[in-house]
């Protein structure tokens, strides 16, 4: 059913009519214009569609979007700020972190949802962490090194 | 897809489609027959220059006028075009490099134009580590003739001859008098040069590169860490819709009954019929998932008999004849002068390419003309099956591929390309067609199950005398001989294309096809004759081998591994393997640790020395080493495609099990300096190891022999096992 549903989406108040089973990924990418989330696998299996929810990293298909009402949504295209990229997006630029780059937004904002929740990971941690996001081409141990010096340009200050 | 060289916009191409790639339609493409071009003279004949050869399906069709390839504009850019798209592979950093390094202009001022049929010169598809290898030295030779008319208009420009002149920074300048100099931009004003030269210039010599052979990083990479780089489901059209397209069970299955009707009553749906498609169109994608859900169909399914595990019997009973990919002596003189004969059978399953971009395409049908978006490795190929599909000539029809989410061969085949043009039409407003991941295991054009018998013998002296070598239906490439062994055949039943009536789907290109089975099956079977031979296995490997290239990259291999020389089975867990793939030669060792009551594999480490003749970017060429070996643990260790009379059992990643970062082993890489050879392929040569190093590490870890791939911890336990 369509309703005006309201949230933050990259820092901005948004107001849209949409019907709220849709699903989010789609509301984003057609409505919204935010391309950056893809679409993979559909079943939340390969983290392509990666968002921040409330600091979250979730899949956005599998989610509706009235489940984003009120809520605050960050997608790879809000990262910058002020013409700035974030930290871990220049770690991706200076490590190679990508190929294809096709998982390359949800890869980052996965990234950047662990770094905001535990600012120091250990190896391990991050492997974890990242587990979820598939990359086909195989740039797993660049992206390692990447998020490890976004963290430590974190911790240091320096972004 | 467009790229410049120094800014994140990727804007749509515009022009109009390639018609052929005749000199004078290339000229008429570009409008420029009549007015906007430089004529210098008479047109010359470009044919007469003596050029790279442009063989077979590599090169026939590439035209030889380099303004195909090349554009100055009047600020001294240069935009560089070239037919193949970028996947992943970085082309679109080392074409740049080496347009700019054989043009002496800077890397920055480059732009790319890729993968575009109305704007970019021909070529046959990306695949087989050709970009470099080939298109790169058409694209390198383009520059270096436009460089040499830039010199001659320079010459008559500045009343200089041309043998003081020199270039630099996209400006040609007289070098005993430098402040007389003229740029590239003000020599073309942005026009096409018609005029060519009459032999073309010795290439630069790579010991004055300043671009070639220095590490960049990828130029991609701004757009695709913003998500501004635009894949083919990115596209927007106005007016258009997606596309549902109601698909059979099974592979072989025959639809019997079809009823649209609760489809039709749906508010915003479009039910569509095209020949035997049916297909459902919705503003929105949840809309169109919906409306094909009303719809109910019911098929006939045959039952073939034919699953995971009975497939090998059946490709050994549907063989064809044999061809010879090499061989030498007799294998009954081999046979008689050995002293014992180790047979073994080797197998590996369908595994499937799984690029994270699913088959897109968006297309727009009117008035007698398409312009598809296609993720695709073979725009023109697919301007031609659009056109033929909608009955329009291939002028008509426009590809454009922008970035491609992974290909790995599997975006050779691109039926969603037609499908949303034939349903363009009959709509008649633009269709995106997005394959669902299942669709995309479906029609997925799997790496063939293969078999591969090897009988072999060892004389008195541990020496290899007999090498009979068989494999069927994995492919040719990457099975020929390259050890001294005075009796040996390799005989080849099938290729990895299609064959009616042998496998269950769709087969095609896996990265390096063939490749991967064959080198897989060699290396675990020198291993066991190593092993028999009670000789360390690098020490058996480098007996055999008197060519220097191989022995090199084994040797780098061997050092920055701490390779020290044990029989097998060491208990250590180290594997090795070697293996030519696109004229690079490649090593790899690994080191394992194999969990005997799990029958887990832990991969700890894997080394890679890779001779690839001259290399362009090396940071480019590392970064596709480590993704072929992070990509190979999958074929080696999981991934299998599972069936049953044509229905697929595996169609998403929860039960597809790719590499993922907690699979990850340390991953060292050596390229060895090789550069007088000229480039040769980079994209997949890592790959092949990766079967072959990880199974003899097994092997070397427990004495068990796995004969078949993917070593999943149950064939794991049952080699265990046999091995006692």
């Amino acid at each position: 059913m369509t309703q005006t549903i309201q949230f933050t989406l990259n820092g901005s108040p948004v107001s849209i009519d949409v019907d709220e089973e849709r699903t989010l990924l789609w509301v984003l990418r057609d409505d919204l214009s935010l391309t950056g989330a893809k679409f993979g696998c559909g079943e939340g299996l390969c983290g392509a569609c990666t968002i921040l929810l409330d600091g979250e990293a979730v899949p956005s298909c599998q989610l509706t979007a009235g489940y984003a009402a009120g809520k605050k949504i960050t997608t790879i295209e809000g990262l910058e700020q002020d013409g700035r990229l974030h930290t871990v997006q220049k770690a991706f630029i200076k490590y190679d972190a990508l190929q294809c780059g096709f998982c390359t937004p949800g890869m980052i904002l996965r990234a950047v949802a662990l770094l905001s929740a535990n600012p120091e990971p250990s190896s391990d941690q991050i492997l974890s962490a990242m587990d979820g996001n598939l990359c086909r081409c195989g740039a797993h141990v660049r992206i390692i090194q990447a998020v490890q010096t976004a963290s430590e340009a974190m911790k240091g200050g320096r972004s | 897809m467009t790229q410049k060289g120094n800014s994140a916009k990727n804007p749509a191409g515009t022009g109009p489609p390639q018609a052929s790639i005749t000199r004078r339609a290339f000229l008429k493409r570009m409008g420029l027959l009549g007015g906007g071009i430089i004529v210098y003279g008479a047109l010359g004949d470009v044919a007469a220059l003596a050029r790279a050869p442009r063989e077979g399906y590599i090169g026939a069709g590439v035209p030889i006028d380099f303004n195909a390839f090349l554009r100055i504009g009047a600020d001294s850019r240069v935009t560089c075009f070239v037919g193949k798209i970028e996947m992943g592979q970085g082309p679109i950093t080392s074409f740049a490099q080496m347009a700019a390094e054989a043009l002496d202009v800077s890397y920055e001022s480059v732009d790319m134009v890729m993968g575009d049929t109305g704007r970019c010169p021909w070529d046959a598809g990306t695949w087989g580590s050709l970009s470099t290898r080939f298109y790169g030295i058409f694209v390198k030779e383009a520059a270096a003739e436009a460089k040499g008319v830039l010199k001659a208009l320079a010459a008559e420009r500045l009343l200089c001859p041309m043998s003081r002149l020199s270039t630099k920074n996209g400006i040609v300048f007289d070098r005993d008098r430098p402040m007389s100099r003229v740029s590239y931009g003000e020599l073309t004003r942005g026009n096409i040069i018609e005029r060519h030269l009459e032999t073309l210039p010795p290439p630069k010599p790579t010991s004055e590169y300043t671009i070639s052979g220095k590490p960049y990083l990828r130029r991609d990479a701004m757009d695709k860490v913003t998500g501004r780089a635009k894949f083919t489901a990115d596209m927007r059209l106005p007016g258009m819709r997606y596309a549902r397209i109601l698909r059979p069970p099974a592979h072989g299955a025959r639809r019997i009954r079809v009823d649209t009707s609760g489809a039709e009553q749906m508010k915003d749906v479009q039910v569509l019929r095209e020949g035997d498609m049916v297909a459902v169109l919705h503003p929105d994608p949840d809309g169109a998932a919906a409306a094909l859900e009303r719809i109910s169909a019911d098929y006939d399914v045959p039952d073939t008999g034919i699953n995971d595990e009975t497939i090998f019997q059946h490709l050994l009973e549907h063989a064809p004849a044999p061809a010879v990919a090499s061989e030498a002596g007799s294998l009954d003189s081999g046979e008689s002068s050995s002293q014992s004969i180790i047979e073994e059978t080797y197998l590996n399953s369908y595994v499937a390419h799984a690029p994270m971009e699913p088959h897109a395409a968006l297309a727009a049908v009117e008035d007698g003309k398409a312009k598809i978006w296609a993720s695709t490795q073979t725009p023109f190929g697919v301007q031609q099956q659009v056109a033929q599909a909608l009955g329009l000539p291939a002028e008509k029809v426009r590809i454009i591929a922008p970035f491609v989410g992974g290909g790995f061969g599997g975006k050779s085949a691109s039926a969603q390309a037609v499908e949303a043009a034939l349903l363009a039409r009959r709509a008649g407003s633009p269709v995106m067609v997005v394959w669902t991941r299942e669709e995309e295991f479906f029609f997925d054009t799997f790496r063939p199950a293969a078999v591969v018998k090897i009988r072999s013998g060892l004389n008195g002296a541990g020496r290899i005398s007999l090498w009979d070598y068989q494999v069927y239906f994995a492919g040719k490439r990457g099975c020929e001989n390259f050890y001294d062994i005075p009796h040996h055949r390799e005989a080849v039943y099938g290729e990895w294309r299609i064959a009616p009536g042998i496998h269950p789907f769709a087969v095609g290109p896996w990265r390096a096809p063939a490749a991967n089975t064959n080198v897989f099956a060699r290396d675990l079977h020198m291993n066991i004759m190593a092993a028999k031979a009670g000789i360390d296995p690098l020490a058996f490997r480098l007996h055999h081998l008197s060519d220097d290239r191989m022995r090199g990259v084994l040797e780098a291999a061997a050092r920055q591994f701490g390779w020290t020389p044990a029989k097998t089975p060491s208990g250590r867990g180290y594997g090795i393997s070697c293996g030519i793939d696109a004229e690079t030669y490649v090593a790899a060792m690994a080191e394992v640790a194999v969990d005997r009551k799990s029958g887990g594999i832990e991969v700890k480490r894997v080394v890679c020395a890779q001779d690839m003749g001259e290399v362009v970017n090396p940071q480019g060429a590392t970064l596709q080493m480590e993704g072929c070996i992070t990509m190979g643990l999958g074929y080696a260790l999981s991934e299998e495609v599972h069936f049953r009379n044509g229905r697929l059992l595996d169609v998403n990643f929860d039960t597809y099990a790719i590499p993922r970062f907690s699979s990850l082993p340390a991953i060292e890489t050596v390229i060895v300096p090789n550069p007088s050879i000229g480039p040769k392929g980079g994209g997949e040569p890592a790959i092949v190891c990766m079967g072959g190093v990880l199974a003899t590490a097994v092997y070397d870890a427990t004495g068990a022999v796995v004969r078949q791939l993917p070593m999943t911890p149950e064939r794991v336990k049952e080699a265990l096992k046999q091995a006692g």
